[in-house]
C-alpha cells in the first residue's frame, strides 16, 4: 500500500534536511575512495588513461592512494611514454611523460636524459607563456629528483620572468600580451617559482622570495568562505573560456602555495585556520563523479597533507545516530585528511545545543577518553542524562605537545550534528465512543505493545475519543513529528485526521455529526489506524488498532460522491471480453440445377436466330472473291471475333487496363482493316448501281 | 364475329405479303432484333423466378440484349433504302457504326457482368 510508503518517505526527507541545513558532513579519505578510484580511473588495453596528460594525472592519483600501479599493462605505458620522450614534442607532454616515469619507476637507461635536458632548458630559456615555463621548469625538476645533474643557467632571470607577470592583487598573467589575469594562473605560478628556487638552489635572492610571500598574503585576501569554516578560491571576473570553476582554481593554488612553502626559508603568513578550511572544501566534495575533478582533489589533499605551514587535523564521528536503548557510546575521530595518525590531542565537547540553538544547560564541559587500541576518543553518554532528540555537538580540539600546536591546524570550534534516538514509551492510551451529551462513556484501553484489535460501534449522533500519551526515555513529556489516526472505509476511502495536543496528552475527539458528510454518508466498518513516527524514536507505531462499525444516515440527492478508487494499473493487461462477430447472411442462391435450365434456355434464341437465317435464305454471294479484298475481309471477321474472345477473357481473367491495352491495338487494327472492306464493298455496291 | 376474324385474319394475310416484300437485309436484322429481345425476357424471367442478387449482372444480360436491339433499329433505320433522311449514307458506314458502338457495349456490359 502506497500511504505507509509516504508515511516512512516523509520522515526520511525530514532527516535528509536537518543533516543538510546544518553544513555537509566530513570524512577523511578512505576505503570507499580508493575503490572509487579503481572505478573512475580505467585504463585502455595498452596502459594509457586517454592522452598523456590524463595517464600522468590517473596515475598520480593511484600512487597518493596506494593503489597498486605494478600490473603489467603498465609496462606497455612506460614503452610508450619512453618513445615520447625520445621523440619530439611539447614541452607539456615531455613534462608530463617524465612525471609518468618517475611515478611507475619506468626503466631509465634507454633514456637520453642530456638531450631531454637541453631541450627542457632551451625551452626554459625561449618561454614567452607562463605555461610553457611551468612544464620545462617542472620537468627539469623531475629529471634532477630522478638524480640526474641539472643546472638552470639563468635562475634569477627566470625568476624575474615569471614575476614579471603578477598582478598587484595577487593574481598572475598567462603571457604578457594577455591582459586578464587569475588566480588559477597564480596557483601555476608559484609552482613554477618553487621549481626554479629548488633547481637554484642558494643562488636566488631571498629578497625576491619575500616580495612572493606578499604576493600569496594578497593573493589569500581574496579567499571566500562558508559559514562552516570551510574556504575556497573561485573568480568570477574572467574569460568564460578560461574559468576553471572553485575545485581547479583553489586546487591549483593549494599546490602552488605548499610548493612554495616549502622552499621559503621563512613560514608564510597564512594562519593554519586558512589550510584548514582549504582541507575542508576538498574533503566535503565526498567522492568525486569526474576524473578531472578526482585528481584535483587528491593531488591537493596530499599537498596538504605534509606542508610546511600546517598540517590540518580532520574531527570526525563514525556514527552520528546514537541510540540511548542500546547505550551507544559517543565516538569521535581526529585524523588527518588522508586518515592517517594525528598527534597526541585532547577532544572536549564544550557544548550541546538543541536546534533552536538553545543550550542545554544541564551539561558541562567534558573531556573524551582516549582509546589508543582504535585510536578513538570516546564518552559515555548515560550518566550525562540528556534525553532523546538532534543535538549539535561542539568539539574543541587540541594538541597535547605545545610545541606541535604550531604544525597542526585543528580550527577552534567544531560542530556536529547527532540525533539521540530512544525507546519512547506510549502510555494511557485510551479509545473511547460517547453520546453527543458526554453523559456516558465506554472507554477501552489500549495496549499498542499487543497485537488486539478493539472493535467498537457508534452512530451519527455519537462521538469517538482517542487518546495517549508519550513519554521519553528521562520522562518527559514526547512530541512526535507526525502523528496520524487514519479512517479507512471497506470500499477504500479513506480519512485522515490529526490529534491535538494538551500539556503532556494527545487526544482526538471525532464528531461524527459534522463528519457526516466529509464520509460521503458511507456506512459501515471502518478500520482505525494509528502513525505515529519521528526521527528520534526507535519504535515508531504504524498499526492498526481496530474497527468501528459506523452507522450514518441515507446519503441526500446532491451529496458528494466519494472519489473513485484507483483500480489496480495491471488489470488492463488482462484478457478482454469476448467478441462476438456477426457476419452477414450470404445471399439465397438458387439451386445449381435451375440456373444451368436457364442458361439452356438462353441459347435457345440463338439456335431458333441461326434456323431464321437459314430460312430467310442467307447467302455468301456478297464476299469478295478477288485475292486481297478477300484477305481483308476474313482479317475483318477475323478482328471482331478477336475483340470479342477478349471480352470472353476480360471477364474471366484479365483487368480492364490490360483489355483496353489489347483493346487499342485490335482497334486500331479493325478500323484500318474494316475501311477497306467496307470501302470495296461500297464501290463494288456502287458500280452495281451505275452498270 | 365471325367477320371480325375474317378481317383479322385478312390483316394479318395482307401484312405478311407485305412482308415478304421487305428485302432481305432488313429481314435478317429483324430476326436479330427478335433473337436479343427474346433473350432478355428469358433473363426477365429467371430474375423474377430467382430474386435479383447479384443485380449488377442481371442488369448487364438484359442491357446488353436490349442495347443491341436498339443498335440494331438503328442500323435498320439506316440501311432502308425507302428512308428519305437517310439517302446519302452509305450502308456499309452504318454496318461499321453498328459493329463500333457494339463493341464498345459490349465492353461495358463485360466490365459489369462481375
Amino acid at each position: 500500500m502506497a500511504k505507509p510508503l509516504v508515511l516512512h518517505l516523509l520522515l526520511l526527507l525530514i532527516c535528509g534536511s536537518a543533516l543538510l541545513s546544518s553544513g555537509s558532513v566530513i570524512h577523511p579519505i578512505s576505503d570507499a575512495h580508493r575503490s572509487a578510484a579503481t572505478e573512475l580511473f580505467v585504463p585502455a588495453a595498452d596502459g594509457s588513461f586517454g592522452s598523456l596528460e590524463e595517464t600522468y594525472e590517473a596515475l598520480r592519483t593511484f600512487q597518493i592512494l596506494g593503489v597498486d600501479r605494478s600490473s603489467a599493462k603498465f609496462e606497455g605505458t612506460c614503452k610508450t611514454v619512453s618513445e615520447k620522450l625520445s621523440s619530439p614534442t611539447t614541452t607539456k607532454d615531455l613534462y608530463h611523460a617524465l612525471k609518468i616515469t618517475a611515478i611507475l619507476g619506468c626503466r631509465t637507461e634507454s633514456i637520453e636524459f642530456d638531450g631531454i635536458t637541453s631541450r627542457l632548458q632551451t625551452a626554459v630559456k625561449d618561454a614567452s607563456s607562463l605555461l610553457e615555463l611551468y612544464y620545462s621548469l617542472g620537468g627539469l625538476l623531475t629529471v634532477k629528483e630522478q638524480g640526474k645533474d641539472v643546472i638552470l643557467s639563468d635562475a634569477d632571470g627566470t625568476f624575474q620572468a615569471i614575476k614579471a607577470l603578477s598582478q598587484s592583487d595577487g593574481r598572475w598573467r598567462y603571457d604578457k600580451d594577455s591582459t586578464g589575469s587569475s588566480a588559477f594562473a597564480a596557483g601555476i605560478a608559484l609552482e613554477a617559482l618553487a621549481s626554479v628556487v629548488s633547481l637554484a638552489g642558494s643562488d636566488i635572492d631571498q629578497s625576491k622570495i619575500a616580495v612572493v610571500r606578499k604576493d600569496i598574503t594578497k593573493l589569500f585576501d581574496r579567499i571566500k568562505r562558508y559559514d562552516d569554516g570551510t574556504l575556497y578560491f573561485d573568480e568570477k571576473n574572467v574569460d568564460p573560456d578560461q574559468y576553471k570553476g572553485p575545485l581547479a582554481t583553489s586546487a591549483s593554488i593549494t599546490s602552488g602555495v605548499t610548493a612554495f612553502a616549502a622552499v621559503s626559508s621563512e613560514k608564510l603568513n597564512i594562519g593554519g585556520e586558512k589550510i584548514l578550511g582549504l582541507a575542508k572544501f576538498f574533503l566535503s566534495i565526498g567522492i568525486p563523479g569526474t576524473a578531472k575533478d578526482f585528481f584535483y582533489q587528491i593531488n591537493s589533499l596530499a599537498s596538504l597533507e605534509n606542508n610546511r605551514i600546517s598540517i590540518p587535523l580532520v574531527l570526525s564521528l563514525p556514527a552520528t545516530v546514537l541510540s540511548l536503548t542500546a547505550k551507544d557510546q559517543l565516538k569521535v575521530e581526529v585524523t588527518t585528511v588522508f586518515g592517517s595518525h594525528a598527534p597526541s590531542l585532547a577532544v572536549s565537547l564544550l557544548k550541546v545545543l538543541t536546534p533552536d540553538s538553545k543550550e542545554v544547560t544541564s551539561f558541562e564541559k567534558k573531556e573524551l577518553e582516549y582509546d589508543p587500541e582504535n585510536r578513538i576518543h570516546f564518552l559515555d553518554l548515560s550518566p550525562l542524562k540528556i534525553d532523546v532528540g538532534k543535538y549539535s555537538l561542539i568539539f574543541k580540539v587540541s594538541v597535547n605537545d605545545p610545541e606541535g600546536a604550531d604544525l597542526y591546524a585543528t580550527g577552534d570550534q567544531i560542530i556536529v550534528t547527532a540525533f539521540l534516538t530512544g525507546f519512547i514509551k506510549v502510555d494511557k492510551a485510551e479509545i473511547a465512543v460517547s453520546d453527543s451529551d458526554a453523559a456516558s462513556e465506554s472507554v477501552q484501553k489500549l495496549d499498542l505493545s499487543k497485537d488486539s484489535l478493539i472493535s467498537l460501534s457508534a452512530n451519527h449522533l455519537q462521538k469517538l475519543r482517542l487518546s495517549l500519551q508519550l513519554t521519553t526515555p528521562l520522562g518527559h513529556s514526547f512530541k512526535p513529528h507526525q502523528m496520524v489516526v487514519k479512517l479507512r472505509h471497506e470500499s477504500k476511502v479513506e480519512h485522515l485526521f490529526v490529534p491535538e495536543t494538551s500539556s503532556r496528552q494527545y487526544k482526538l475527539v471525532l464528531n461524527f455529526l459534522g463528519l457526516v458528510e466529509k464520509f460521503y454518508y458511507l456506512s459501515g466498518r471502518y478500520e482505525i489506524e494509528l502513525a505515529v513516527g519521528d526521527a528520534v524514536m526507535e519504535n515508531s507505531i504504524l498499526r492498526s488498532i481496530g474497527s468501528i462499525e459506523l452507522d450514518l444516515p441515507e446519503a441526500p440527492e446532491k451529496a458528494a460522491k466519494p472519489p473513485a478508487q484507483p483500480v489496480d494499473p495491471l488489470s488492463r493487461f488482462g484478457p478482454k471480453e469476448e467478441i462476438s462477430h456477426i457476419f452477414r447472411a450470404p445471399e439465397k442462391r438458387p439451386p445449381q440445377e435451375l440456373s444451368l435450365g436457364f442458361m439452356g434456355l438462353t441459347i435457345l434464341p440463338l439456335l431458333a436466330f441461326l434456323i431464321g437465317l437459314l430460312r430467310i435464305g442467307v447467302n455468301f454471294k456478297g464476299f469478295p472473291t478477288s485475292a486481297v479484298p478477300a484477305t481483308f475481309a476474313i482479317l475483318f471477321h477475323g478482328g471482331i471475333g478477336a475483340v470479342l474472345l477478349l471480352y470472353v477473357l476480360f471477364w474471366l481473367k484479365l483487368d480492364l487496363f490490360t483489355t483496353l491495352k489489347a483493346l487499342g491495338f485490335l482497334g486500331v487494327f479493325l478500323l484500318f482493316v474494316g475501311h477497306r472492306t467496307l470501302s470495296y464493298l461500297a464501290s463494288t455496291s456502287a458500280k452495281q448501281k451505275t452498270a | 364475329m365471325a367477320k371480325g376474324t375474317n378481317d383479322a385474319k385478312l390483316l394479318i394475310q395482307s401484312l405478311r405479303k407485305a412482308y415478304a416484300a421487305t428485302p432481305t437485309s432488313l429481314k435478317i436484322i429483324d430476326l436479330y432484333v427478335v433473337y436479343a429481345v427474346a433473350t432478355a425476357l428469358i433473363q426477365v424471367a429467371y430474375m423474377a423466378m430467382v430474386g435479383s442478387f447479384p443485380f449488377n449482372s442481371f442488369l448487364s444480360g438484359v442491357l446488353s440484349c436490349v442495347g443491341t436491339a436498339v443498335l440494331a433499329v438503328c442500323l435498320r433505320i439506316q440501311v432502308n433504302k425507302d428512308n428519305k433522311e437517310f439517302k446519302d449514307l452509305p450502308p456499309e458506314r452504318a454496318f461499321a457504326d453498328f459493329v463500333l458502338c457494339n463493341l464498345v457495349l459490349h465492353l461495358v456490359i463485360m466490365n459489369f457482368l462481375g
